[in-house]
């Protein structure tokens, strides 16, 4: 049902829009039961959620090719989910449980999927920054016209190798998007208390990288600047770095005692921002779909995730002889050089 | 149905906590997101949100409430519809808590593979030679050898490439990387501005995109900018992703004193590498275990740390003239064969050892010296082969003493032949100090023939 209908915003059809809504609702009620199973016990130590951030990886999926690459930071469920990875194998590896994707061994923050070309889930802020630039130095090397999509968040962009990065990407032109999740706090403080520039993309400008701003609430905006920065990456013009606005409803990690923001701004940003009302509002008003389409279609959702939590919690938890494996690789591990 | 809420963990480390505020009531209806209350936990107060919809049915622990354990029932919320009879349902059979499987409870003993613990079964000793007696050498320097070794590998494997700071136009801050460019041209042979921490991230992200990377650090104390990427990127990968990807990459650069640098450029890392699993770590002495080592390094598919001696490039030694020379890890050599005293060393503390062997013989002791070259894996069996041989032993070291290399192998020979030693173990290390300039402190810090000589006569009774 790829026909366009009148109320959608131009090039915009309705199975598309359907495609995020659907997308953007499975990261939120998946993060809402990862939160619930840290609450109950089942998830320990760290765990980051993405609820409010979802149009950023969604539009951004949205722009990619098969064979593209991603990497990204410790707050990654909606990464992995966006690019197609296993809810089941995700949530497992959240419960520390054999059917994980890391076999029980990374958690939250360290998954990785060779299939799905996702090279992780990265825990020091920032390092992933020139590990997404090495990814795009390998496919340059081995010719192919594979992009590759760094995502790091604004306190990040803080750290000292992201700019040695930039310099070295823009130095030899790899294709590579430097996406800026900029949702307004490192941890606890602001992006106004850790710097004076204006704009965290304009940095670029000094190593010679284009860039812009992104409105992150708003999944059809990320997709076209996504298409945008891969079409100058593709075309052999280096990296392009896009500050993507976004908001994060919940706390930093699990722990977190949301004193440096009010309630009223998060209240706000969701009453007035949330990226997947806005797609629900055009798909009902653009009458691409009705209320019981969309109830249909929350329902799936919440049955998928409900069998992701059942999986997790079932899934049995690695057997003790795993404590010593995968510290050495007898084999190259890598099945990617084409 | 009415479900219970439960009290939250809010932190990794939280067992129990105090309800300070309730923010909802009884009959109230929450949606997802909405603040239910204020929890007190050991880190902070923070505020605890509803995941499901529904009407607040009954608050089962009032505020103010200390000492709530985790996963204890504090109210009912019902579903649209339900009364609030059904929340009395729920709270009266209240449910066991869920809990977390632990971990500990198994009572199977993890098994620890025989290198990395004390193993019940030590492997025997390998000593086969690493090329066959007869074959034809050649005189080569070190740096010789380690060029040599980098371009076939280069021409064996097009998807090894060299990038570091000077390596290609400049031919290699140590000329180690002399001719590459012109042979490899500049897509293999990449020089790197000054920005360690960047491209040993970019070179772990190449060697994750399917590439061989060879990283140089001009010397590896500019490594240290580029410690987080080195342990944790390179050596964590394989085990944090389950075994589905790995890290398969070498470093290299001098490591260790120079002459003359100062204390900012005169360090040894071994110990330091050396305890990381998930990285192997060489530090070769002969030209001929840096081509056959190093080669292995370029094949192995995990992270491996070459550690060079600034020293030694210009050292010659025999070298096996044949095709694809390579030496596996874990191997140790035993450099000269002796029954009245063990030294085991590596990398340059091998020119002491074998320095003090030669005035030792001279006086009539006979020292056997252990070459390790691999330091992780390390080749135990041929140490502890040797010192049930000559029940003594002294360890040759450049590094510092404290948390060394020598250390554990003195722990090691301890805990796995100590019926067999007739003296304790000695370590010779490099002094606890940092690298002093003035030529005569400089040459006290470092490790000198005579303590090693010293130390022999010490574990020999002489």
């Amino acid at each position: 049902m790829a026909t366009k209908k009148a109320g959608a915003k131009p090039n915009v059809s309705a199975e598309e829009l359907l495609h995020y809504y659907r997308e953007m609702l499975l990261i939120r009620r998946f993060e809402e039961k990862a939160g619930q199973l840290y609450g109950m016990g089942l998830i320990g130590g760290f765990c980051h959620l993405y609820i409010g951030q979802e149009a950023v990886v969604v539009g951004l999926e949205a722009a990619a090719d098969e064979g593209d690459k991603r990497v990204t930071s410790y707050r990654d469920h909606g990464h992995m989910l966006a690019c197609g990875m296993d809810p089941k194998g995700v949530m497992a590896e959240l419960t520390g449980r054999e059917g994980g994707y890391s076999k029980g061994k990374g958690g939250s923050m360290h998954m990785f999927s060779k299939e799905k070309h996702f090279y992780g889930g990265h825990g020091i802020v920032a390092a992933q920054v020139p590990i997404g630039a090495g990814l795009a130095l390998a496919d340059k090397y081995l010719g192919n016209d594979r992009v590759t999509f760094t995502y790091f968040g604004d306190g990040a962009a803080n750290q000292g190798q992201v700019y040695e990065t930039y310099n070295m990407a823009q130095l030899w032109d790899l294709p590579v998007v430097f996406v800026i999740e900029n949702n307004q706090y490192a941890m606890g403080t602001s992006v106004k208390r850790s710097t004076k520039s204006p704009s965290l993309w304009e940095r670029g400008a000094a190593y010679g990288i284009k860039g812009e701003e992104v409105d992150g609430m708003d999944v059809l905006a990320v997709k076209a600047a996504g298409e945008k920065a891969v079409e100058h990456c593709r075309a052999g013009d280096g990296p392009y770095i896009l500050e993507v606005k976004t908001y994060r409803y919940r706390g930093h990690s699990m722990s977190d005692p949301a004193k440096y923001r009010t309630r009223e701004e998060v209240q706000k940003m969701r009453d007035e921002r949330d990226p997947i009302e806005s797609v629900r509002t055009m798909l009902l008003d653009g009458k691409h779909a009705s209320e019981d389409d969309l109830k249909s279609i929350d329902k799936e959702v919440k049955d998928q995730v409900n069998e992701a939590a059942e999986f997790s919690k079932e899934s049995p938890e690695p057997a003790m002889e795993e404590l010593w494996t995968d510290i050495y690789a007898k084999e190259i591990p890598q099945g990617e050089a084409v | 149905m009415a479900t219970e809420i439960l009290m939250p963990a809010l932190s990794p480390t939280m067992e129990e906590g105090t309800l300070a505020k309730w923010l909802v009531k009884e009959g109230d209806t929450v949606s997802s997101g909405d603040i239910l209350a204020e929890i007190e936990t050991d880190k902070a107060t923070m505020e605890f949100e509803a995941v499901d919809e529904g009407t607040i049915g009954k608050i089962l622990v009032e505020e103010g409430t200390e000492g709530v354990k985790v996963n204890q029932p504090i109210a009912v919320l019902l579903e649209e519809g339900e009364d609030a009879s059904a929340a009395d349902d729920v709270s009266s059979g209240a449910a066991e808590p869920a809990a977390a499987p632990e971990g500990d409870t198994d009572t199977r003993e993890a098994k620890a593979p025989a290198a990395a613990a004390q193993p019940a079964d030590p492997p025997k000793a390998d000593a086969s030679p690493d090329y066959p007696e007869g074959t034809e050498t050649k005189t080569m320097t070190v740096r010789e050898a380690l060029n040599s070794a980098i371009a076939e590998e280069m021409e064996r494997d097009e998807n090894v490439f060299i990038m570091g700071e000077e390596v290609a136009e400049y031919q290699g801050a140590y000329k180690i990387t002399q001719g590459l460019l012109d042979r490899f041209g500049d897509k293999r042979v990449i020089d790197t501005p000054i920005t360690e921490h960047g491209f040993a991230g970019i070179g772990v992200g190449a060697a994750f995109g399917g590439l061989r990377p060879i990283v140089e650090f001009m010397t590896f104390n500019f490594a240290m900018q580029a410690m987080d990427q080195i342990i944790n990127s390179a050596a964590k990968t394989l085990y944090m992703s389950g075994g589905q990807m790995g890290c398969p990459m070498v470093f290299r650069g001098p490591n260790g004193a120079a002459a003359r640098v100062g204390a900012q450029h005169s360090q040894d890392y071994a110990a330091w590498y050396a305890s990381v699993p998930g990285l192997k770590v060489v530090m070769p002495y002969s030209a001929a275990d840096y081509k056959g080592l190093f080669k292995s390094a370029v094949r192995d598919p995990n992270p491996v740390i070459f550690l060079e001696n600034e020293i030694l490039y210009g050292r010659s030694f025999e070298v096996p003239v044949l095709d694809d020379f390579t030496i596996p890890f874990g191997k140790a050599k035993i450099a000269r064969s002796g029954s009245d005293v063990t030294i085991v060393s590596w990398g340059i503390g091998m020119s002491y050892a074998l320095e003090a062997a030669e005035k030792l013989a001279g006086e009539g002791v006979e020292a056997e010296v252990i070459d390790l070259r691999t330091l992780r894996p390390l080749d135990y069996a041929t140490v502890i082969e040797s010192v049930k041989k000559t029940n003594r032993c002294v360890t040759v070291e450049e590094g510092w003493p404290v948390a060394s290399l020598s250390n554990h192998l003195s722990a090691y020979i301890m805990e796995n032949a100590f019926d067999w030693l007739d003296a304790p173990v000695l370590n010779c290390t490099g002094k606890d100090v940092p690298m002093p300039y003035a030529a005569n402190l400089e040459r006290h810090a470092l490790i000198t023939t005579d303590e090693v000589v010293e130390a022999v006569k010490k574990v020999t009774y002489r």
